[in-house]
């Protein structure tokens, strides 16, 4: 297998007049950390929402692992191995920590009408090692101590956790993160940045939207800057950082 | 120390264990003691509360455990209760058992729901609302009038002389005989009615507890969410529907033995309207809940019945108003005092308080 994992060949993405992406290409290789990173309004969720199958492209090719994505369901996608996390949270507020994961479990478990009333062993089992697999997830990101606390009442940083835990109990090959680490505090964005690694060490390819540029430079392999919806630049942190259209873009917005 | 404790830990599930024997017990013997209170009518109205709550429970897949709300589910007790009047009736001349006619009735019932939810599941809230408000309407209409060109259903006139259902050879309409006393045709219905009441409990709950509830809540908290973590939301949603479509089906059959007479009248908007709010009223989403909202739907008209017009005559010598539309307007009134002070039901779980409360 190549060691290609997501090839994204001129995407657009187009609402009303606005050119949210415009010709967007990016290519994954398998095992690293990708950085997306650009200003606000850049386009970063648009291209997420683009991969993961909540927008329709306007245009362009989205592969994955060779195999085309375009006009796949959401689900689907999640399927073939594409899993994620959203800006503004979005837990199932009511649910236990524990539960949120399971939920993630669904398309891992076989128990259909019939395997749900009459439960017999193998559903038994298979319930049962899904409790435990959820919980497996929670201590994996550090919040094994909240499992039977509702999802709504953990702290910020807790619940961005908790998005991690329930995408990768879809066992993903591509966990993409659209921004974790808003909203925490600089011990919280440290051990964000080490499951992170972690989760890279572990056989997952990560795709990390991030405004806190010391994390993203610090742990991603390659990265891209978009700016009002094109690819500026491309490339290792080192060469990204030099690059004069990243610096113009970023002080630019600043300044502005 | 750990005498007391294994002590204390035992003496909760005594007290449950003693608990449920009561209400097993307050089960078996309810018909003889309101049939000794009130009468046969009142036997034959704890029958109708019984097929109530299984009607209350199946709409509460749809619309409590999964967040589609449908104002037409009566239209799956209407085919129920007509396939049942088809097939075991003089009307065509078939004697099915109704063993056989139940499990049938609810796949039918189960391919309606799958046929009105396949297209229309796309639609938001209030739109699905209007969709199936319409098939209600629909198929109590055909019910109406498909007694032309070809006389399928006798049109308004409705079929009579349904055969009863017989357990184990035994017809329940010879009503049982018990220590030489006889005891009308309720009296039987009411312990088949029970447990088939109680087996849809239990299919409630086994569903809850899996991973199609889960999904369900998942689609009603957050759809995007749901779709993210790789549910199909259209084919979980659809066996919502299927499946709440199927209890009313088993309902509508056991109606039609019941009462020997189906006509369309018994399937009216009134009806779905009233299902609704036994599970808005009760609690959607909690099994408790909508059995208490579907008990006190049915009892308290009833009372209301008997007391009003006595009530009237004493206190002005004569009926003034009708204790029928007296009997809506109470009812408007109590569900909006309801809807007030309790929005969450009257016995909601725990979650569906706090859902309501965020969204306050
Ligand atoms: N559903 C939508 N309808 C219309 N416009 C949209 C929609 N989603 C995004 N946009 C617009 O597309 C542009 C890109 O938005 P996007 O959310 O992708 O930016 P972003 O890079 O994620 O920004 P941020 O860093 O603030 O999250 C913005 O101008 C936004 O207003
Ligand atoms: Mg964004």
């Amino acid at each position: 297998m190549s060691d290609v994992l997501l090839r994204a060949e001129k995407i657009g993405k187009v609402f009303g007049g606005l050119k949210a992406l415009h010709d967007v290409s990016l290519t994954i290789p398998r095992n690293c950390i990708y950085g997306l990173i650009g200003p606000n309004g850049a386009g970063k969720t648009t291209l997420f929402n683009v991969i993961t199958g909540l927008y329709k492209a306007d245009g362009g090719t989205l592969e994955l692992n060779g195999k085309s994505l375009i006009g796949c369901k959401p689900h689907t996608i999640v399927r073939c191995g594409v899993a994620r996390t959203f800006q503004n949270i979005r837990l199932f507020g009511h649910m236990t920590a524990q539960e949120n994961v399971m939920v993630a479990r669904h398309t891992h478990l076989k128990a259909g009408v019939f395997g749900a009333i009459f439960r017999p062993p193998a559903v038994r089992r298979e319930e049962a090692a899904c409790r435990a697999e959820a919980l497996r997830l929670l201590q994996y990101v550090g919040i094994g101590s909240q499992a039977n606390r509702v999802a709504r009442e953990l702290s910020y940083g807790d619940q961005r956790r908790l998005e991690i835990a329930r995408a990768l109990a879809t066992e993903p090959q591509l966990l993409a993160l659209d921004e974790p680490a808003a909203g925490m505090n600089p011990t919280e964005r440290e051990t964000l940045k080490n499951l992170l690694l972690q989760i890279r060490n572990d056989g997952t390819t990560l795709l990390l939207i991030e405004h806190d540029v010391k994390l993203v430079l610090g742990i991603c392999d390659q990265l891209s800057v978009l700016n009002f919806g094109q690819c500026i630049a491309q490339g290792t942190p080192e060469q990204v950082r030099r690059d004069p259209a990243v610096i113009s873009a970023y002080l630019g917005s600043s300044a502005a | 120390m750990s005498k007391t404790l294994s002590a204390k830990s035992h003496s909760l599930p005594a007290k449950v264990w003693a608990g449920y024997a009561l209400l097993a017990l307050a089960l078996l013997v309810a018909p003889f003691i309101v049939g000794q209170v009130g009468g046969n009518a009142w036997v034959r109205i704890l029958d109708f509360a019984l097929l109530y709550i299984m009607l209350a429970l199946g709409l509460n897949i749809v619309v409590g455990f999964a967040g589609l709300l449908d104002l037409g589910y009566i239209a799956f007790y209407a085919v129920g209760a007509y396939l049942y009047a088809l097939l075991a009736s003089a009307h065509f001349d078939y004697h099915v058992s109704a063993w056989i006619i139940l499990p049938i009735g609810a796949l039918l019932a189960c391919f309606f729901g799958a046929m009105l939810g396949a297209p229309t599941l796309k639609l938001r809230g209030d739109y699905l609302a209007v969709v199936t408000l319409g098939f209600g309407e629909i198929v109590r209409l055909f019910m109406n009038n498909l007694d032309r060109p070809f006389n399928l259903t006798n049109g308004p006139q409705g079929i009579s002389g349904i055969d009863p259902v017989s357990v184990a050879g035994y017809g329940l309409n010879k009503g049982i005989t018990l220590f030489g006393q006889h005891f009308p045709s309720s009296y039987a219905y009411y312990y088949l009615f029970l447990v088939c009441m109680l087996l849809v409990v239990f299919v409630c709950i086994r569903l809850e507890n899996s991973r199609l509830g889960r999904a369900w809540v998942a689609i009603r908290e957050d759809e995007i969410a749901a779709q993210a973590m790789g549910i199909n939301t259209r084919n979980v949603k659809l066996l919502a529907f299927a499946l709440g479509a199927s209890f009313g089906g088993v309902a509508g059959g056991l109606f039609s033995g019941f009462q020997g007479f189906v006509s369309p009248e018994s399937f009216t908007l009134m009806e779905s309207v009233m299902v609704l709010c036994m599970v808005v009223l009760g609690g959607m989403g909690h099994i408790p809940g909508v059995i208490l909202g579907a008990i006190l739907l049915t009892i308290t008209p009833e009372v209301l019945r008997e007391v009003i017009n006595p009530l009237q005559r004493s206190l002005f010598g004569r009926s003034v108003v009708d204790p029928e539309n007296l009997r809506m307007v109470l009812f408007g009134l109590a569900l909006v005092l309801v809807m007030l002070f309790r929005p969450a039901g009257l016995w909601p779980s725990q979650r569906r308080r706090e859902e309501l409360e965020d969204d306050a």
